[in-house]
């Protein structure tokens, strides 16, 4: 009798391992970026929990590794609450500033946008996130800065009534729009727009157009299609967006140094105490903060339906 | 009494005007109130296009639209009194069924007491009462059909519109489904249009139909004229796949000199009919055997009986037809 099949080689024996076991296979190919996300991922973020149920000791400055919740009786202490309540205003500020300015774009691009042109949104919102984060805050800085162009353009139309009525606001006014919340709320915008533009343009292109024609087939009017078909069906990308603009907002040390009035901002008040002051525990526990808003304010997501349209 | 639709040499190109797509090409319809009025043609032929017209997602380039005798081309789709059931459904992924039905009413201001009660009329129309409270997503193909029809007659339009609605269901649901339209088309005395490329649906369900193609009317008519007297090869090879004759094998068959038509299910074997030709093909159709021969150099089909001695592919046949069963048509 003569073999029907050829001998098998070692690599042969393989793949018919692989073939008959498929999880096998699964198995070897996701266990090193599990390993990745499980360990350093969210190994470090344990780790972060950890510390900030430790305090620090007055005298001596030295950690003590006993489990307290001292360290977060401190978060309440008036100036410390008042970063937090800050960075919060500040995150959600830029998330709805982002969700109105992104919104039309991401509109236009997905239902609107073909071939060349679609090019052309991809381009101009990917270049801006390809040149360094600080040249572009340093570009904003002068560019807000009172000897900067967007006085002289106000002086030239004769429009600086406005500029001044709008830093003459009490809270976010300021001396020039470089040293105002204004114009770290502009920055922050700025950088962060295309993280807002880029989920919800995605959410807005799966909507079929059948979808919007059955709205107004049904005796909707464009505003009401608006309302009851386009926001809540946009609502995950939207949703995914302001993860990004609030969370990268509520974590940001730069731009509140570089623009605004020098107040101090949650990512401002980890860097110092981390740095200078090597308050650990005390750090770890205003890094703690963003994650836990964010946590709520999915949950709350979720219970307002906000993924129904998964 | 005005006529529930009417085009009058409507046309609607794309593109350039140096060379446009002619998706309708001057077209003239008269659809009567009540009717079951079926669009028949293949893809491309400009069905959807003219359904678009109607409900006002496009609007002409030429010609008007009446719609009970009112000039409707410049009255956007929300202002139309005429509904539409889309072909992929279209029903909205984050509200339930009732939410869906009750769509139409919400927008127009209806408090919401009162339109849920009008939905679960509408759900109960199509045999879903016990759906309201699921998601589409939870719905089998059939069902969102049905969900997708209660939603377009919550309105009361005066016309439905249905573009291709039963082409994603299954055979035997498609059949289910045929009986039920028409049935609930009856019932309510709406005027449906409905668009398939399917000519047994069109046959079987249209009162009147129109055949399409390239975007013009090649024939309108009942399904019986339409099927029996084609006016032109177009519409006889599309609408039953009849046996189109060119003049001379007609002349030879004791006709005029134009071309005809011949049913399949009209020929039948005879040693002594007047076709003659060599057996090509032999197919079970299950209901009965389809045989084609080729006679002066032309395929002729006939449809056989099951019990009938079949002949051996490649072997000579003959067949015959009955008196009148040959139908001359009139384009040249
Ligand atoms: N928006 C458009 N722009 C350009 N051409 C179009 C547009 N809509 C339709 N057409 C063209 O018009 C013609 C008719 O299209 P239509 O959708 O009416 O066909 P149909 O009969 O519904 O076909 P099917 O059975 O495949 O759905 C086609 O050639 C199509 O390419
Ligand atoms: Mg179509």
């Amino acid at each position: 009798m003569t073999a029907i099949l050829p001998a098998k080689s070692a690599a042969d024996r393989l793949t018919t391992l692989f073939w008959r076991k498929p999880k096998l296979l699964l198995a070897l190919l996701i266990t090193p970026p599990l390993l990745w996300l499980g360990v350093i991922y969210l190994g470090s973020l344990a780790a972060l929990l950890l510390q900030s149920f430790y305090s620090i000791d007055e005298f001596s400055g030295m950690v003590v590794r006993e489990f307290t919740l001292k360290t977060y009786g401190e978060l309440l202490r008036p100036q410390n609450y008042d970063i937090i309540l800050r960075t919060l205003l500040m995150s959600a500020a830029v998330t709805i500033g982002s969700v109105i300015l992104a919104f039309p774009i991401a509109y236009y691009a997905a239902r609107y946008a073909r071939g060349r042109w679609k090019a052309v949104f991809y381009l101009g919102i990917m270049l801006p996130l390809w040149s360094s984060y600080l040249v572009k805050v340093y570009a904003w800085k002068l560019i807000l800065a009172k000897e900067g162009i967007l006085t002289w353009a106000a002086t030239q139309t004769h429009t600086n009534f406005l500029l001044d009525a709008a830093l003459a606001l009490p809270g976010i006014g300021g001396n020039s729009l470089s040293t105002s919340y204004i114009g770290m709320f502009l920055v922050f915008t700025y950088v962060w727009l295309p993280y807002m533009i880029l989920p919800m343009q995605a959410a807005l292109e799966r909507v079929p157009t059948s979808m919007l024609e059955a709205s107004q087939d049904l005796g909707a009017t464009r505003a009401q299609t608006f309302r009851t078909v386009i926001v809540p069906l946009a609502l995950p990308g939207i949703i995914a967006g302001s993860i990004f603009t609030f969370s990268l907002t509520m974590g940001d040390y730069i731009i509140p140094q570089i623009v605004g009035n020098s107040a101090n901002f949650i990512g401002m008040a980890v860097y110092q105490l981390q740095g200078t002051a090597g308050n650990t525990p005390l750090a770890a526990a205003f890094a703690v903060i963003p994650i836990v808003i964010m946590l709520i304010y999915l949950s709350l997501a979720k219970r307002a339906g906000a993924f129904d349209a998964l | 009494m005005p006529a529930a639709v009417e085009f009058r040499s409507v046309s609607r190109h794309f593109g350039p005007a140096s060379a446009p797509v002619k998706a309708v090409d001057g077209v003239d319809l008269t659809i009567a109130e009540g009717a079951f009025f079926a669009m028949l043609g293949p893809s491309g032929s400009g069905k959807t296009t003219c359904l678009r017209l109607i409900s006002g997602f496009e609007s002409p380039t030429a010609g008007e639209i009446c719609i009970f005798g009112e000039n409707v081309s410049n009255t956007p789709p929300h202002l139309r009194n005429v509904n539409t059931v889309f072909q992929d459904y279209a029903l909205f992924p984050h509200m339930n069924v009732r939410d869906n039905v009750a769509y139409g009413l919400m927008v127009k201001g209806m408090g919401r007491a009162q339109r849920y009660a009008k939905a679960e009329e509408m759900l109960a129309l199509v045999h879903l009462d016990a759906y309201g409270s699921r998601k589409p997503g939870q719905l089998s193909g059939g069902q969102r059909q049905r969900v997708a029809l209660a939603r377009a007659l919550v309105n009361e339009p005066k016309v439905l519109l249905l573009d291709e609605p039963l082409g994603a269901l299954d055979l035997k649901l498609r059949e289910a489904m045929q009986d039920e339209l028409k049935s609930l088309q009856q019932r309510l005395g709406i005027t449906f249009v409905f668009v398939t490329h399917d000519q047994h649906e069109a046959l079987s369900m249209a009162d009147s139909l129109a055949v399409f193609n390239d975007g013009k009317i090649a024939q309108i008519g009942t399904p019986a004229q339409v099927y029996a007297q084609p006016k032109t090869r177009f519409v006889a090879d599309f609408v039953g796949s009849s046996n189109v004759l060119p003049p001379a094998l007609t002349q030879s068959l004791g006709g005029p000199a134009k071309w005809s038509s011949l049913r399949p299910e009209s020929l039948h074997l005879d040693p002594a009919g007047p076709l003659q030709g060599t057996v090509t093909s032999l197919r079970y159709l299950g209901s009965g055997h389809r045989v084609a021969i080729t006679t002066q150099g032309q395929d002729i089909a006939a449809i056989l009986p099951s019990g009938t001695q079949l002949p051996e592919p490649g072997s000579e046949a003959r067949l015959s037809f009955a008196p009148g069963a040959l139908h001359i048509m009139d384009e040249a």
